[in-house]
């Protein structure tokens, strides 16, 4: 390992990196970890669940409750609360209301802040998806707390504090935030950054359920209906088992296909590194990386990719990466598992061939 | 009308270097660039004046040198700009800076009249947090509407707003009332050129600086480092893997060759996709 890349830096603030914790008399009282469940229409979104099991690693190291705040119209949150005790929650706090039924942001706001002030977590994770950072920035700024925002760590330190660690700088570099004086500690974290944790069937908890009065006419943003994503060619990277990427090695759209055809042999999803969307080869939902996607597949294939940092981010949580690249010292060979110095345009199809024939000499054997 | 639009200088993220011994940034000749996102906005914004009257204003806060981002704003077609920059607000998290960018609006609609609209780009590229724009709605109290696809409706004489919000699995189309803020999702729309005569009068225009005093900031001790309630404790590099990847033999062999050997290695490591590849195949 490089000793150079494990040295901290200098602190960033100074002196005041080095302050210590002084929580305020009422601050004290701050006890749990809590999740925000994203439930909507009905599902909970799975990064509530990844954070769930990290929030659990936290509760346990500071011996206190993993909470999981579950907000939806009235009935509409059984399921979610049965599965937050399932993977690790020790006790659900429970709103239910009409006004709930869509996530908004004016009843999700004061909910959640009537929730953090009535029942006091010492720490709060949302996921940093478009509903996650619309809620958090709001609720932050609402308490006047820290919010750290698109975590890849969250760890206990000694006297107790939250270390949340992020990219910064477009990735380059690391950096790793505290709250002091300050409560709840509020962070949020992406999609598939941490892994699913186990589904503990059976398993279950304490439930507090809280009634909030939100006349729907005091709500001014009104949801005039819903336009769902067609269901075909839906963009599914995060959760995806394989994912096969080009990169501008490709060269052009045309050679791009050979990703497709490689992907549609394997059942995988396809997409690509930032520049194939600026030049429109495949739609933004279907880039990798700092700005696009992270992903967290049993296998990743990156085909004609240099693996620039805004890149790597993304990918690094694969199990095994494999890439193929014509330049042996292409960044991305430094944190690919399995390398192919070779054109990927002659790469691709042999690879497809191969796949397929391998595929169909099993679906004869599985017959 | 009046629309603000907060906009921030970043520096050119994809030109960074990190010094390999001490782990800093460094910042010297790094070229800055408005907030790509923040165009989508800016963008935005100048469509509506242009199509329902009124004045847009473009504001920041940072340092003296963002004068330069808010110029060329100008000759994108805003028609006035204001730079915030003060030594108080160094080190400002987002909880900070949304504070003093609350006063910087207060402070405009004080001289130009209240905007009716405020728009914030989805995110920046150094901070990268995507919450200063809520915090500023939540500190001037105004409605909500971040990752804005596509304006459905603008109608100024009922102060009436109505949106197509990305959310999860499809669009949210919502409406709700006059003044909100905004953050437009990327790609909505292709910023202008400029015309010629904007390009000339953002070159002459003065840009207005202020001061925290200026901007009417009593209390300092919620500014910069002092007011965020977040603290970066270290900067760091992220690790090396230990070993560089198991290169496959590609010398003197053909293609398919290869690739037998390339899913060899695959199926060795990752034992399960073999039986999962094999469910897909039956499935076919
Ligand atoms: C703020 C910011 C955010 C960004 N976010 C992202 C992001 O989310 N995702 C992302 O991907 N990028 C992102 N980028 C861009 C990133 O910095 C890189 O520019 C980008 O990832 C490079 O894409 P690439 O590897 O396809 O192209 P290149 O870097 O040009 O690499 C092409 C590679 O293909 C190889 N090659 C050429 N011909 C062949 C061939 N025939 N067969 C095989 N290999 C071949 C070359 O050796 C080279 O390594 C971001 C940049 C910035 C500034
Ligand atoms: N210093 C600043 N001056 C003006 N606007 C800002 C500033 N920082 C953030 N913003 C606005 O808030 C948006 C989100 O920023 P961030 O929370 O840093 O991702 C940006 O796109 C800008 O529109």
């Amino acid at each position: 390992m490089n000793d150079k890349a494990k040295a901290p830096a200098a602190p960033a603030g100074k002196g005041r990196a080095n302050q210590k914790k002084e929580l305020p008399e009422h601050l004290k009282s701050y006890k749990h970890v809590w999740v925000l469940l994203e439930l909507e229409r009905g599902v909970v979104h799975p990064v509530s669940w990844e954070l769930l099991g990290e929030g659990r690693k936290l509760a346990d190291q500071l011996k206190v409750d993993l909470g999981a705040v579950v907000l939806g119209p009235p009935g509409g949150t059984e399921a979610a609360v049965t599965d937050a005790f399932a993977y690790g929650a020790d006790v659900c706090y429970v709103v239910e209301n009409p006004s709930l039924v869509d996530y908004r942001n004016e009843p999700y706001t004061m909910v959640m802040t009537e929730l953090v002030n009535k029942y006091q977590p010492e720490i709060l994770l949302l996921g940093a998806t478009n509903l996650g950072r619309d809620l958090a920035g709001s609720v932050a700024t609402t308490l006047l707390t820290g919010l750290t925002a698109d975590c890849t760590e969250l760890a206990v330190d000694a006297d107790g504090s939250l270390a949340a660690t992020r990219p910064t700088f477009g990735g380059s570099l690391l950096c790793t935030i505290y709250t002091l004086n300050y409560r709840p500690q509020m962070a949020t974290m992406r999609p598939r950054v941490a892994p699913m944790p186990v589904y503990q069937s059976g398993r279950t908890g304490r439930i507090v359920r809280h009634d909030v009065s939100l006349p729907e006419d005091n709500i001014i943003t009104k949801l005039l209906s819903f336009l769902p994503d067609g269901s075909t060619d839906k963009a599914n990277l995060p959760y995806a088992d394989i994912v096969v990427a080009g990169g501008l090695g490709m060269q052009n759209a045309d050679n791009y296909q050979l990703i497709r055809k490689l992907a549609g042999v394997l059942g995988a999803e396809w997409g690509g590194s930032r520049p194939l969307v600026q030049k429109g080869w495949i739609p933004s939902d279907r880039q990798i990386g700092q700005t696009g996607k992270t992903i967290r597949p049993r296998l990743y294939i990156a085909a004609g990719i240099s693996g620039a940092i805004q890149h790597r981010v993304g990918v690094e949580g694969a199990d095994l990466i494999v890439a193929i690249n014509t330049d042996k010292n292409a960044p991305i060979f430094d944190f690919a598992h399995v390398g192919i110095v070779a054109d990927a345009t002659q790469v691709l199809p042999a690879l497809t061939e191969a796949f397929r024939k391998r595929l169909s000499v099993a679906a004869a054997a599985a017959e | 009308m009046h629309i603000v639009v907060c906009i921030k200088q970043v520096p050119d993220s994809a030109q960074i270097r990190v010094h390999p011994v001490t782990n800093t940034i460094m910042r010297q000749g790094v070229p800055t660039i408005i907030n790509p996102y923040d165009l989508f906005s800016l963008e935005e914004a100048l469509r509506l004046r242009d199509r329902h009257g009124g004045e847009v204003t473009v504001v920041t806060m940072g340092p003296p040198m963002a004068d330069t981002a808010l110029r060329k704003c100008l000759t994108f077609g805003a028609d006035r700009a204001v730079l915030l920059t003060d030594r108080f607000f160094a080190g400002s998290d987002t909880l900070a800076t949304s504070y003093a960018l609350a006063h910087l609006i207060a402070k405009v609609s004080e001289n130009w009249g209240a905007p009716d609209l405020i728009f914030c780009g989805k995110q920046t590229i150094d901070g990268d947090t995507a919450q200063v724009g809520p915090g500023i709605a939540k500190r001037l109290n105004l409605l909500q509407l971040t990752y804005v696809a596509k304006i459905e409706n603008f109608d100024l004489e009922a102060r009436e707003i109505t949106v197509h919000r990305r959310a999860e699995g499809g669009i949210q189309v919502l409406k709700t009332k006059l003044p909100c803020l905004l953050t437009m999702l990327e790609g909505t729309n292709d910023m202008r050129r400029g015309t010629m005569q904007d390009a000339l009068r953002g070159a002459r225009s003065e840009i207005i600086t202020w001061s925290a005093a200026d901007a009417g900031i009593a209390d300092l001790t919620l500014c910069g480092l002092r007011g965020s309630p977040t603290i970066v404790k270290k900067v760091f590099a992220p690790t090396a893997r230990d070993e560089k990847a198991f290169q496959i033999k590609v010398a003197d062999k053909s293609m398919g060759d290869i690739s037998e050997a390339l899913i060899a290695e695959i199926l060795t490591r990752q034992p399960v996709l073999d039986q999962e590849l094999t469910k897909t195949a039956a499935g076919f």
